[in-house]
């Protein structure tokens, strides 16, 4: 499955329209601790969090994760939206709380990132 | 002599840089066609210990170097030093302020990340002069 697909499914907005919805999703993460999310998350990871700040981005571009989900409607600054296109992450925003997307994640059959 | 061979200064309290010096690595370990697991692996390393030399230290920087065989992170700071390494390098240990974890740092992750991630790591410290890590990764074959 891949960015957007799995935003039709969640029916989340694409909060940095623009950014490339292509990239293959193999894993789902919820967590809102950055360092544990450093060590768990890998590429292709979609990445659930009310983090909202700029160092979403540069965890999730270190990691080549798929994308990140804000729970919520959890209004993201534009400059976490521009770094995020400029680095090819796409930000999902969704009015659903983390618990609801990660059930539906679970559901949609992603497993746990494996490093 | 080595490939690459870089240095990153690292400011304390700098939260709105944090991560440039780690995504400057990343990208130079890409142009020069480093194995995407190594890759992340160094990105990894680089971007906790950029986050502890932001949140932990005095300020610092990183050395960065690309040989033919490895990777080599050697990272200084300039102080305060931590008392007890065994207590800082456990899992869940942190001295972050509360206004950091509420940001979604001090996990206690950190050190422990670096050890997991690199394949040689060595930390040094002494209480009111500096801590040196030095990290190594192999670059696959």
């Amino acid at each position: 499955m891949i960015v957007k697909e799995l935003a039709e499914k969640l029916d989340a907005k694409i909060l940095n329209e623009g950014v490339a919805l292509d990239k293959e999703v193999s894993s789902a993460y919820t967590c809102d601790l950055l360092s544990w999310v450093m060590a768990k998350g890998t590429s292709g990871t979609a990445w659930v969090t009310v983090m909202n700040h700029m160092n979403v981005i540069a965890v999730a571009t270190l990691l080549d994760m798929a994308c990140v989900v804000i729970p919520e409607n959890i209004v993201v600054e534009q400059a976490t939206l521009d770094k995020a296109t400029e680095e090819g992450i796409a930000v999902l925003g969704s009015g659903k709380t983390s618990y609801e997307l990660s059930g539906i994640l679970y559901g949609l059959g992603l497993p746990n990132p494996v490093k | 002599m080595p490939l690459i061979n870089e240095r990153y200064d690292v400011k304390k309290d700098d939260f709105v840089s944090a991560g440039e010096a780690s995504a400057k690595i990343k990208r130079t370990l890409k142009k020069l066609g480093a194995d995407p697991v190594v890759m992340r692996r160094v990105s990894v390393c680089a971007y906790e210990v950029e986050l502890n030399l932001i949140i932990h230290s005095l300020g610092g920087c990183i050395d960065f170097t690309v040989d033919s065989d490895q990777v080599t992170l050697l990272v200084t700071d300039i102080g305060p030093g931590i008392p007890d390494l065994d207590l800082a390098m456990s899992e869940g240990w942190s001295t972050a302020s509360e206004e950091v974890r509420n940001m979604g740092f001090g996990a206690g992750m950190g050190l422990p990340n670096m050890k997991r991630n690199a394949d040689a790591f060595e930390i040094q410290s002494t209480v009111g002069v500096s801590t040196t890590i030095l990290m190594k990764f192999k670059l696959a074959a």
